[in-house]
C-alpha cells in the first residue's frame, strides 16, 4: 500500500483544526467552521471503514505500516495497525463525528474554539492507537491532555477548574513514571519499535519494575481503584461531548495499552501481577457498583459505572485467554458506544431541565416516550442484556476468568447483578413513576438531529450484539499471536528457570 | 601565527562597540542610530559566527583561548538570543524612557564578556570575561533609575555578584596553588586525586557559576532582580548570562576535572536536585509573572544541570539542547509580556491576563503553546529538552535523579496551569492595545512557530549538537 492512510488519518484532523482556526468568527461563519468539521469528521470515518474493509483478517503482521526516520539513528516515525487496534481506531472517528454533530448544535460559546479542540483530539487519539514506536505513542498519548484540558476547563460546569487540573495532574503524574521506563527501554535493547521490541523480548530482571511504570500511567487513565477519583469530577464538569470523548474514546487507550505493551512487552511480570490486577479490578467492580448506586447525580453515577465495567476490562485482559482478551476488547468497543449514549442521553435531559440531580426526574415516559424507548435501549446495553454488545463482552470475560480462577469469577458475575441494579433503578426513577417535578411537563421529546445520533448509536450496539461476527473475526489472529508469543515466552523463561 | 578569522567576530564586536559609543557621545540625540548600529553589527557578527562553523578547531595565546564546535554553537545563540532581546524591547524602552545610548552599549560590551567567557580555556581568560559581563548587567539592571525597584535589584545584584566572584577567585587561587596552572589542559595534567585543597577550589569556583545560573541554594538574588529590572533586561538576564555560565560550567568540569568526577558529581546532582524542586514549589505562590519566570528559570537550570550531572558527551549535548530550546521558549515568553500593554503601561500581574483568550486569541494561542512547552507536555518543544536530558541521566542509570526531575515537571505544571486557567477559564477584562510592532511580532511568531513545529524535524538540531564532543 503505496498511499499514507494512517497518516493521513492522522493528519486530516489537524489540518482540518488548522483551517478553521483561520475562519473569521462572526455569526455567519459560524456556520463555515460547523460544516468544515463536521466535514472532516465525516471524511475521517469513510476512509477509516474503507480501512476496515482493506483489512486482512487473515494474518496478525501489522498492516498499513509506514516507517519514516524522524531522528536519525534512534527514532523512526512508524504506524501500522493490526487487529487490535483497527476497531479502536473505527471508534475514535465515529464517536469524533458523533461529538462534533453534538457540539454543533449545543454549544453557543466559542464553537470556533470546540471544534477545533475535538479535531486535535481526534488526531491525537488515532494516533495513539496506530502508533508503533514508544516516543511516538507518549506523544500522542500526554499530547491529548492539552485539549482535554481545555474542554473540561472552558465549556465546564461550576467545578471546571479543579476537575480540569485534577484530570491533567493525575494523567501526568501517571504518565512520567511511564516516560522513564520508556527511556530505560530505548538503553536496555537498544529501541523503542514495538516490532522489533516483541522479537528481542525484555530481560526479564527489568521487567516488573518496567511493568509498574507502564501500570502506574494505564491505571490512572484506565480508571482502576484507587487512582479513579479524578474521573466523576471530570465527567461531571465537561460538557456533554467532551464527557463522550473521555468515556468513549480516553479511557480505552489504557485498555489498549495494557494489552499491547503490558502483555507484549512484558510476558512475565504482567503473569507476576496478576493477582494485583485482579485484586483491584474485583474491588472496582463491587466498590465502584456500591458508590453508583448511591449516586445523586446522573452522570456520576454514569461516570462509576464506567469505572465499573473498565474494571470488567483489565480483568479479562489479565486471564491471557483467547475469550478474555477478545471479551475485553469488545467490551471496551461497546462500552465506547453504550456510555457515549448515556452521556448524549443525560445531555438532552440537562439541556431542557440544567439539572442532573435523579430526584428532579420522574415519569418522563409520558412526556418523553421516544426518549425512555431510546434510553431503555443503552441501559440494558449497559446492564448487559442478551441481543447487545455489552452482554457480548461481559460474556467473554467472565467465559475466560472461570477458565482460570473461579473465586474471582463469582465475584465478578456479583458486579453483573449490582450492574443490573443501579442502572435499572436509575432508569425507574426518572422515566417511570409519578411527574413530581412541574417543569418537567413542558419538556419537548428528542429532536431530529438527537434522535438521529441515537440511533446512530444504538445501531451498532444492537447489530452487534446479535451478530459479533465481523468484531470477533478481525481480531481473533492478532489475539491468537499475542498469546502465543506471551506463552512462548512464559515457557521458555520456565524452562530457563528449571534448567538453571 | 594567529590567524585572524577564528578571532574576528571578538575584534568585530570590540571595534563595533568602540565605534558606536563615540558617535552616541558626539552626535547629539542619536539613540535610534546606535540602536539600529548595534542591531547591524549583530547581524554581522551573526554571519561572522555561521562561517566560523567550516575552520577547524583551534587555540590561541598560550592555549588559553580555545575556538571549537562548543564555542561557536554557544556564541551563535548568544547573538541569536542577543538580536532577540533587541527586537522584542525596542519598543518597550522608549516608552520607560530608558531609550539612550548607552544601553546598546552595555549590551554589546556584556555580550563581549560572554563570548570570552565561552572561549576561555584559562581561569584567568574566564574570570576576565565573567567580570566584563557582570559590570555590565550591574548597570543594566538598575537603568531604569528612577524607578525605586531597579536601583535596588542593580545594587543587590551587584553586591551578591561581587561576593560570588570573590568566593570564586578564592577557588581559582585554590586551583593554581594545587595544580600550578591556570590553563585547562596543564591543570588535568597535573592534577592529584587525593588533594582536599583541590577539591575545595573546584566547589568554590562552582559555586561562583552556580550563582551566575541561580541554582539553588544561590538563587536569592533572581526573584528581585527579575523582577526590579526593567523586562527589556529582565529577558536578557533570563537568557544570555545563562548560555555563558553554563558552557563554561561544562569546560570547566570536563576538561580538566573529568578525571575526579567523584569530587563533583554529587555537588552538581544537588544543585539540579534542590534547583528543580525549589523552582516547582516556590513558583506556586508567585502573582508577579516576572518573579515567576525567575523561579521557573531556576527549576529549568535544574534540568541543565542534570544533563552536566551525568559526566557523558550524551550528558553535555542534552545541556545545550535544554539550553538552546529553554532560550526560544522564553524568547516566546517574554514577548507575550511586552505585548500586554495599555496606553503605554506595560502589566505584569497574573490577574492582568484574565480572560484574555477572548479579546486576543492569537496573542492567548502562542502564550498557551509557550506555557504547555514550559511544562514539558508533548509534542512542543520543551517536551524533548527534558527527553533528551532524561535520555541522557537513565544512560547513566541515574534513575533517583530522573524520577525526582519528572516529578517537579508535575508540579511546575501546576502553576503554568494556572497561568492558563486564568487566561482561558476566567472572564475578560479590558482589552489591551494591538499596535505592536514588527520586531515584536515578528519574534513572537517566530519563536511560538519554532516551539510547535520542533517536533517535525526533531533531529536537525540534534544533528547540529552532535558535533560537539568534549570527552
Amino acid at each position: 500500500m503505496d498511499f499514507p492512510i494512517l497518516s493521513s488519518l492522522i493528519l486530516l484532523p489537524t489540518i482540518g483544526a488548522f483551517f478553521i482556526f483561520f475562519v473569521k468568527s462572526s455569526n455567519k461563519t459560524y456556520q463555515a467552521s460547523k460544516y468544515i468539521a463536521l466535514f472532516i469528521a465525516i471524511a475521517n470515518f469513510i476512509i477509516s471503514l474503507y480501512l476496515w474493509y482493506e483489512f486482512d483478517n487473515s494474518t496478525s503482521e501489522f498492516q498499513f505500516t509506514e516507517n519514516r526516520v524522524w531522528i536519525k539513528n534512534f527514532i523512526n516515525y512508524k504506524v501500522g495497525v493490526d487487529g487490535i487496534s483497527i476497531l479502536f481506531i473505527l471508534l475514535t472517528t465515529f464517536v469524533s463525528t458523533i461529538c462534533i454533530i453534538t457540539v454543533n448544535y449545543t454549544v453557543s460559546t466559542r464553537l470556533k474554539d470546540f471544534l477545533i479542540a475535538i479535531l486535535l483530539m481526534e488526531s491525537l487519539m488515532i494516533g495513539v492507537f496506530c502508533s508503533l514506536d514508544l516516543v511516538i505513542f507518549y506523544l500522542f498519548f500526554e499530547g491529548g491532555l492539552i485539549p482535554m484540558f481545555l474542554i473540561i476547563g472552558i465549556w465546564g460546569g461550576k467545578r471546571r477548574v479543579y476537575s480540569a487540573f485534577k484530570f491533567f495532574l493525575y494523567t501526568l503524574l501517571g504518565s512520567v513514571l511511564m516516560l522513564i521506563a520508556i527511556i530505560s527501554i530505548y538503553w536496555f535493547s537498544g529501541t523503542t519499535d514495538i516490532e522489533k521490541l516483541y522479537s528481542i523480548g525484555i530481560e526479564a530482571k527489568y521487567q516488573n519494575l518496567l511493568w509498574l511504570a507502564f501500570f502506574s500511567s494505564f491505571a490512572v487513565k484506565t480508571p482502576m481503584w484507587p487512582v479513579h477519583t479524578w474521573l466523576p469530577d471530570a465527567h461531571v464538569e465537561a460538557p456533554t461531548a467532551g464527557s463522550v470523548l473521555l468515556a468513549a474514546i480516553l479511557l480505552k487507550m489504557a485498555g489498549y495499552g495494557f494489552i499491547r505493551f503490558s502483555l507484549g512487552l512484558f510476558p512475565l511480570a504482567s503473569d507476576y501481577f496478576v493477582p494485583l490486577i485482579y485484586f483491584l479490578s474485583l474491588v472496582a467492580i463491587i466498590y465502584t457498583s456500591l458508590v453508583a448506586l448511591m449516586q445523586e447525580d446522573i452522570k456520576k453515577l454514569i461516570a462509576y459505572s464506567s469505572v465499573a465495567h473498565m474494571g470488567f476490562v483489565t480483568l479479562g485482559i489479565f486471564t491471557m485467554t483467547q475469550q478474555g482478551l477478545e471479551g475485553s476488547i469488545f467490551q471496551m468497543i461497546s462500552h465506547g458506544l453504550i456510555s457515549a449514549a448515556l452521556f448524549l442521553c443525560v445531555g438532552i435531559i440537562y439541556e431542557r431541565t440544567h439539572t442532573r440531580l435523579i430526584n428532579q426526574y420522574g415519569g418522563l415516559v409520558s412526556i418523553m416516550p421516544k426518549y425512555a424507548v431510546l434510553f431503555m435501549i443503552f441501559t440494558l446495553g449497559a446492564l448487559g442484556l442478551p441481543g447487545t454488545t455489552g452482554f457480548i463482552g461481559e460474556f467473554l470475560i467472565l467465559l475466560g476468568i472461570f477458565k482460570k480462577n473461579i473465586i474471582v469469577a463469582t465475584i465478578a458475575s456479583i458486579g453483573v447483578v449490582l450492574g443490573a441494579a443501579y442502572m435499572l433503578w436509575m432508569y425507574k426513577r426518572i422515566i417511570f413513576g409519578k411527574i413530581v417535578n412541574e417543569n418537567l411537563k413542558e419538556l419537548m421529546d428528542v429532536k431530529k438531529v438527537e434522535l438521529f445520533l441515537l440511533c446512530c448509536l444504538a445501531f451498532p450496539v444492537i447489530f452487534f450484539g446479535f451478530y459479533p461476527e465481523p468484531l470477533i473475526n478481525t481480531i481473533e489472529v492478532s489475539i491468537q499471536n499475542l498469546l502465543d508469543i506471551y506463552n512462548f515466552n512464559l515457557a521458555s523463561y520456565q524452562a530457563k528457570t528449571l534448567y538453571d | 601565527m594567529i590567524d585572524i578569522n577564528y578571532i574576528l567576530p571578538e575584534l568585530f564586536i570590540s571595534i563595533s562597540l568602540m565605534f558606536i559609543l563615540l558617535i552616541g557621545v558626539f552626535k547629539k540625540n542619536s539613540s535610534l542610530l546606535v540602536y539600529n548600529l548595534t542591531m547591524i553589527s549583530l547581524f554581522i557578527l551573526i554571519i561572522l559566527l555561521i562561517n566560523l562553523r567550516s575552520l577547524p578547531s583551534n587555540s590561541f595565546f598560550g592555549s588559553s583561548y580555545l575556538i571549537d564546535e562548543l564555542s561557536n554553537y554557544m556564541k551563535t545563540i548568544t547573538v541569536a538570543s542577543g538580536i532577540f532581546v533587541l527586537l522584542t524591547s525596542s519598543k518597550y524602552i522608549k516608552s520607560i524612557n530608558i531609550f539612550k545610548i548607552e544601553y546598546p552599549v552595555l549590551i554589546l560590551s556584556s555580550m563581549l564578556g560572554m563570548m570570552v567567557m565561552i572561549s576561555s580555556n584559562d581561569l584567568i581568560v574566564f574570570y576576565m570575561g565573567l567580570e566584563l559581563q557582570s559590570l555590565a548587567l550591574y548597570v543594566l539592571a538598575s537603568f531604569n533609575r528612577e524607578n525605586l525597584l531597579s536601583s535596588e535589584s542593580g545594587l543587590k545584584y551587584f553586591v551578591l555578584s561581587a561576593l560570588s566572584s570573590g568566593i570564586l577567585l578564592y577557588g581559582c587561587s585554590l586551583v593554581y596553588g594545587f595544580s600550578g596552572s591556570t590553563n585547562f589542559n596543564l591543570i588535568a595534567d597535573n592534577i592529584i586525586n587525593t588533594e582536599n585543597g583541590l577539591t575545595f577550589g573546584i566547589v568554590f569556583i562552582l559555586v561562583g557559576l552556580a550563582f551566575k545560573i541561580s541554582a539553588v541554594p544561590f538563587h536569592m538574588w533572581a526573584p528581585d532582580v527579575y523582577e526590579g529590572s526593567p523586562t527589556s533586561v529582565t529577558i536578557f538576564f533570563a537568557i544570555l548570562p545563562k548560555i555563558a555560565a553554563l558552557t563554561v560550567i561544562i569546560r570547566f568540569l570536563y576538561v580538566p576535572f573529568l578525571n575526579v568526577i567523584e569530587q563533583w558529581q554529587m555537588i552538581i546532582i544537588f544543585l539540579s536536585i534542590a534547583s528543580m524542586i525549589f523552582g516547582a514549589v516556590a513558583a506556586i505562590g508567585q502573582n508577579n509573572l516576572k518573579r515567576l519566570v525567575a523561579y521557573s528559570s531556576i527549576g529549568h537550570m535544574g534540568y541543565a544541570l542534570a544533563g552536566i550531572s551525568t559526566g557523558s558527551n550524551q550528558g553535555i549535548q542534552s545541556s545545550i539542547i535544554y539550553i538552546s530550546i529553554y532560550l526560544i521558549m522564553n524568547v516566546a515568553f517574554f514577548s507575550c509580556l511586552f505585548m500586554l500593554r495599555r496606553n503605554d503601561k506595560y502589566f505584569e500581574k497574573i490577574e492582568d491576563l484574565s480572560g484574555i483568550s477572548k479579546n486576543h486569541p492569537i496573542l492567548s494561542l502562542c502564550f498557551l503553546i509557550t506555557l504547555f512547552s514550559l511544562a514539558g507536555i508533548p509534542p512542543l518543544a520543551g517536551f524533548f529538552a527534558k527527553f533528551y536530558i532524561f535520555l541522557a541521566v537513565i544512560e547513566k542509570q541515574m534513575y533517583f535523579l530522573a524520577i525526582i526531575g519528572l516529578l517537579s515537571t508535575v508540579i511546575a505544571a501546576f502553576y503554568y496551569l494556572r497561568i492558563i486557567k486564568i487566561m482561558y477559564f476566567d472572564d475578560a477584562k479590558q482589552k489591551y492595545d494591538v499596535d505592536h510592532h514588527l520586531g515584536l511580532k515578528l519574534s513572537l511568531i517566530i519563536s511560538t512557530i519554532i516551539i510547535l513545529l520542533y517536533f517535525m524535524y526533531p533531529g536537525s538540531l540534534v544533528e547540529i549538537i552532535n558535533k560537539i564532543n568534549l570527552i
